[in-house]
């Protein structure tokens, strides 16, 4: 049917029916949000050109991944939010059985199984994939109750957290169970957990410290937790990340080294600098200044996605993209805390700069769902 | 279903999820503003310490190592040079299986099992990303080999350095002396800032007695290196001084010849230019390769070399010392003159024995049954008569030899400028007394006058004493070095004394002349008789390895050739003006007239040295 047929105004919406929509609304994209994801897309790029040591090899292929997930990104956007809604905790079961398969045939590197190389798909982590269907899942089975959820259905929410995030942490990676759980945790709060629980599981959290220190954490997790409170311990060992990263970020003052010329990147005192550590390439390179519209560009990103999930049209929705957009937050401020030593190295890569496929796209595919969220009401109106 | 009384509220939730949004935000901008202080104490407030933290990263002092001097003979001809040598390294830290890389090595080029033995201790001592050889001296095919398998040998380096060669080689293992690796006892005396970037140094002979000049001046440079270590360019530079380059005495055409005629013999040759005591030829037989030295000489080679009878290793000339035999009756006959106790005219009666008076002990002459009657002082020389020395020493006293054979420098250092030499021994009452604490017995006087006994001399002694008798009384002190860097050194002046009648010099010129060139001279069959272009003036001498018991008889046959007589020559030409003078020995040489033409080979090789430098010019020569 045509557009035309119908001019009428929905309260609350300033959108005109039977006016043609823009092109980009017709095909569910937030115009600002992408422009500003092609902004980071590219400054991650150059930023990636330099830290790799002017490999073009490597640009080209996160290029590609950029070009997948952007891919992901409209894909996803297309599809209704009942129908995440409806398909989450199928794909969350699927996700739990890919993480135990990781368990047993997965194939990795420096004693951590996390990923998987299954028949006729490239190699992937199942790990990224249940960064997104986590909330999904935890808003489809929080949006369908009362809310605030009950002391019951917080701990069914909590199952649900809980058993991705205990089969990542088994792989080892320690990062990636902390962003999804983190995302889980973050549709819990926005649907409205009393504060009574949060303060209570705060506590219990700060109790049971000690025996998750003793019992729980590896070494090697440990080890970086000692590192980041006195990197000046093991100047070689353990400490060398750290003290070079903060050598990179703090040589590159206010304007920075220039592009491609930060010694410590260029002269590969900087591990790690093309993945984990990028940010200190580009505080060395682009200084001050270039974090600071890093942090206004995320900032803005993250405004978005929370205005979206603002303007949510209902509950999933707005559990949904509220989560999401705060995972990238946590993203953002784990990455940049831990490689200016203000936590502990966790292995977080900064979304959208670092280098990595996976990460990539599922960020990407996250922010297909947002876009999904953030255009509904067309289509309840044009369906 | 335990919440059927409560209905779902969309508003309530709404206003839920949007309070909480807000405080969301407020801990965003919170987070980003702790992040943003954080970067900005890094990058702002302790800017200067990470700059300083940044540079002293990447920028590294680096030491350069001066080139070592060269060395030249009195002629220009290159003895000692400086030749590039590349040398197969390992970065550890590139290695992704060490065992796998040395198996592909060994795979493609012969590894000695010694240099992996070497490379193994190496390895355990050396900074991160500090290249550690494994396989010295590499040949072009060895070079080219590697290049083209570079891709496949990831940690694998090529790196060329000079090395010390000696062109010459083995003539000239002694007198030059090799350099070597630093060791840890060297490291303990040198000066630590010079030798930073060093990592040779002169062992023994000319290269370790000059090694001050030759080393030269540590430069240094700033190089901008990756965390691997890599150079990546030169930031400032202060360049290293080249070491000053030696011109010796030495001759090369006399040093080969000496060494030549000492082929597949023990023995030593010294030459010395009478005038100014530069030695034209200093060898020691037998010799050794130096050159086996410079990359470190593997234990096998070593081995062999110092496990040898033959003592390859043991510089004769400075080192040996021996029995100076008759080569010193020409002193001791100007001695007689001097202190008036014999004139040239005193003859004594030689059955072929000599015995002290009240005693019946006989000490021979060499020659069985003696010289005849009468012995006069030119033929005692000229037919080296034992007999009369016997008769003299007895008369002189073993003091007045001391006194007057130390004026030709025997018993004490020549003063040479190497790095080690042994005095000798001359015998005196005093000697005997603080050595054995025993009293002087006469009969060892009688010994002592026909150079055995307790008196020991080393070939340089002999050199210089010969020198001594050639300058009428000048004793040079012996030197290698010509020049350095083109300047002259302050050699240290030669000592001068007196005898009361300058004609007795005469006499012995001519008794030593008579040796060579009268058919009864001791050297005229092996000699004397061959020379025609000049007149050599010596004295044939023969040391006593093994004593010979009373009533018996030296016979050669019957010794193994390691306890027959040491032979020994000095000689000096021309006679009429001397210019050079040699010493010769030759262990278990039997007799000092067969040395004497060893000896003659050395001045025939001088005499053609100075005809290819000075071709039309007046050469001082015989007749």
């Amino acid at each position: 049917m045509g557009d035309s047929d119908f001019v009428r105004r929905l309260p609350g919406s300033q959108q005109a029916f039977g006016r043609r929509t823009p092109i980009l609304s017709r095909w569910h994209i937030d115009l600002p949000l992408l422009l500003l994801l092609m902004i980071l897309t590219t400054v991650g790029l150059l930023v990636l050109f330099s830290a790799s040591g002017q490999n073009w090899g490597a640009v080209k292929r996160q290029g590609v991944f950029f070009l997948v997930g952007y891919g992901a990104m409209f894909f996803l956007a297309q599809l209704s939010p009942v129908f995440y809604r409806r398909w989450s905790p199928a794909v969350y079961l699927a996700g739990v059985a890919l993480l135990v398969a990781v368990l047993f045939v997965g194939v990795g590197a420096k004693g951590a199984q996390r990923w998987l190389d299954l028949p006729g798909l490239p190699r992937f982590q199942p790990s990224e994939i249940m960064k997104m269907v986590m909330p999904m899942t935890v808003a489809w089975y929080l949006s369908g109750r009362v809310l605030p959820p009950g002391f019951k259905y917080i701990f069914v929410a909590l199952l649900i957290i809980g058993l991705p995030t205990f089969l990542v942490i088994k792989e080892p990676d320690l990062g990636t169970s902390i962003l999804i759980a983190t995302s889980g945790m973050f549709v819990l709060f926005f649907a409205g957990v009393r504060w009574r629980y949060i303060f209570s599981a705060i506590a219990l959290a700060v109790a049971a410290a000690w025996p998750a220190w003793n019992y729980v954490l590896h070494d090697y997790q440990k080890q970086r937790i000692l590192t980041m409170l006195d990197p000046e311990s093991d100047k070689l060992g353990a400490g060398w990340n750290i003290i070079q990263s903060k050598t990179a970020i703090g040589s590159g003052g206010l304007e920075g080294k220039g592009w491609m010329q930060g010694t410590q990147s260029q002269l590969d005192f900087l591990p790690e600098s093309h993945t984990d550590f990028i940010i200190a390439v580009l505080a060395e390179e682009l200084g001050l200044f270039g974090v600071l519209a890093l942090l206004s560009l995320y900032l803005l990103i993250i405004g978005r996605g929370l205005m979206i999930a603002s303007r949510a049209q209902d509950t999933f929705g707005r559990l949904l993209a509220g989560s999401l957009t705060m995972t990238f937050f946590v993203y953002v401020a784990v990455n940049m805390g831990m490689v200016s030593g203000l936590l502990p190295v966790v292995g977080v890569p900064l979304p959208l700069v670092s280098q990595g496929g996976t990460a990539v796209v599922t960020l990407m595919a996250g922010f297909g769902c947002v876009m999904a969220i953030s255009t509904e009401e067309q289509r309840i109106v044009t369906r | 279903m335990n919440d059927h009384k409560t209905l779902k509220d969309p508003y309530k939730e709404r206003v839920t999820f949007l309070r909480r949004v807000l405080l969301m935000v407020c801990v965003i901008v919170l987070a980003f503003g702790v992040l943003f202080y954080r970067y900005y104490d890094l990058q702002i407030n302790q800017h200067d310490h990470f700059r300083t933290q940044s540079d002293r990263n990447r920028v590294h002092a680096r030491s350069v190592a001066p080139v070592r001097g060269f060395i030249f003979d009195r002629n220009g001809v290159l003895l000692a040079e400086n030749r590039p040598s590349y040398q197969l390294a390992l970065v550890r830290e590139r290695i992704v299986d060490r065992e796998v890389l040395i198996a592909r090595l060994q795979q493609l080029l012969t590894i000695d099992p010694i240099d992996l033995k070497r490379f193994e201790r190496r390895r355990q001592s050396r900074h991160p990303y500090e290249p550690i050889p494994l396989k010295f001296q590499l040949s072009d095919e060895d070079i080219a080999i590697l290049a083209v398998n570079r891709h496949t040998l990831p940690g694998v380096e090529i790196t060329a350095m000079p090395e010390r060669h000696y062109p010459q080689g083995a003539p000239f293992a002694h007198v030059l002396g090799y350099v070597g690796r630093i060791s840890e006892r060297d490291q303990a005396e040198l000066d630590p800032v010079n030798y930073a970037a060093t990592d040779h140094i002169g062992k023994s002979g000319i290269e370790r007695f000059y090694e001050g000049s030759l080393h030269g001046t540590v430069g240094f440079e700033h190089v901008e290196t990756n965390a691997r270590g890599r150079v990546l360019r030169v930031l400032e530079q202060g360049e290293a001084e080249r070491g000053s380059d030696l011109i010796l005495h030495l001759d090369v055409g006399v040093q080969l010849a000496a060494y030549k005629a000492l082929e597949g013999k023990r023995g030593s040759i010294v030459a010395i230019d009478v005038q100014t005591g530069g030695v034209l030829a200093m060898v020691s037989a037998p010799a050794f390769d130096p050159n086996l030295f410079v990359g470190g000489i593997s234990s096998k080679d070593y081995r062999e070399l110092n496990e040898s009878a033959d003592l390859p290793l043991f510089n004769r000339s400075l080192m040996g010392q021996y029995p100076p035999g008759s080569t010193i009756k020409p002193m001791l006959a100007l001695a007689g003159l001097d202190y008036g106790i014999v004139t040239e005219e005193t003859k004594i009666r030689d059955p072929g024995w000599y015995s002290l008076p009240k005693d019946t002990r006989r000490y021979r002459d060499w020659k069985k049954g003696g010289h005849g009657k009468p012995v006069d002082l030119n033929k005692s020389v000229v037919q080296s008569c034992d007999v009369y020395y016997y008769d003299l020493a007895f008369h002189m006293g073993i003091d007045r030899i001391h006194e007057f054979l130390s004026k030709f420098g025997i018993g004490e250092k020549s003063g040479i400028d190497m790095p080690i030499e042994r005095k000798g021994l001359l015998p005196s009452k005093a000697w005997k007394r603080g050595a054995y604490n025993l009293p002087w017995y006469p009969g060892e006087t009688l010994s002592v006058g026909i150079g055995q006994g307790y008196m020991l001399a080393t070939p340089l002694q002999l050199a210089v004493a010969t020198a001594t008798l050639a300058n009428r009384g000048t004793r040079p002190v012996p030197r290698l070095l010509k020049s350095i860097s083109g300047e002259l050194p302050d050699d240290p002046l030669g000592r001068h004394f007196n005898v009361k009648d300058p004609a007795t010099w005469d006499a012995i010129h001519q008794a030593m002349i008579d040796v060579v060139h009268t058919r009864r001279g001791t050297a005229w069959t092996s000699a004397g008789r061959h020379l025609k272009d000049y007149r050599m003036a010596g004295k044939t001498g023969t040391a006593q390895v093994v004593g010979i018991a009373q009533g018996e008889e030296y016979d050669a046959e019957k010794l193994s050739e390691r306890n027959r007589d040491h032979g020994l020559f000095i000689g000096f030409a021309p006679a009429e003006s001397p210019r050079i003078a040699v010493a010769a020995v030759i262990e278990n040489g039997e007799h000092g007239s067969w040395v004497a033409p060893v000896v003659k080979q050395v001045i025939d090789a001088w005499y053609a040295s100075e005809q290819a430098q000075n071709p039309i010019g007046e050469l001082a020569s015989g007749r």
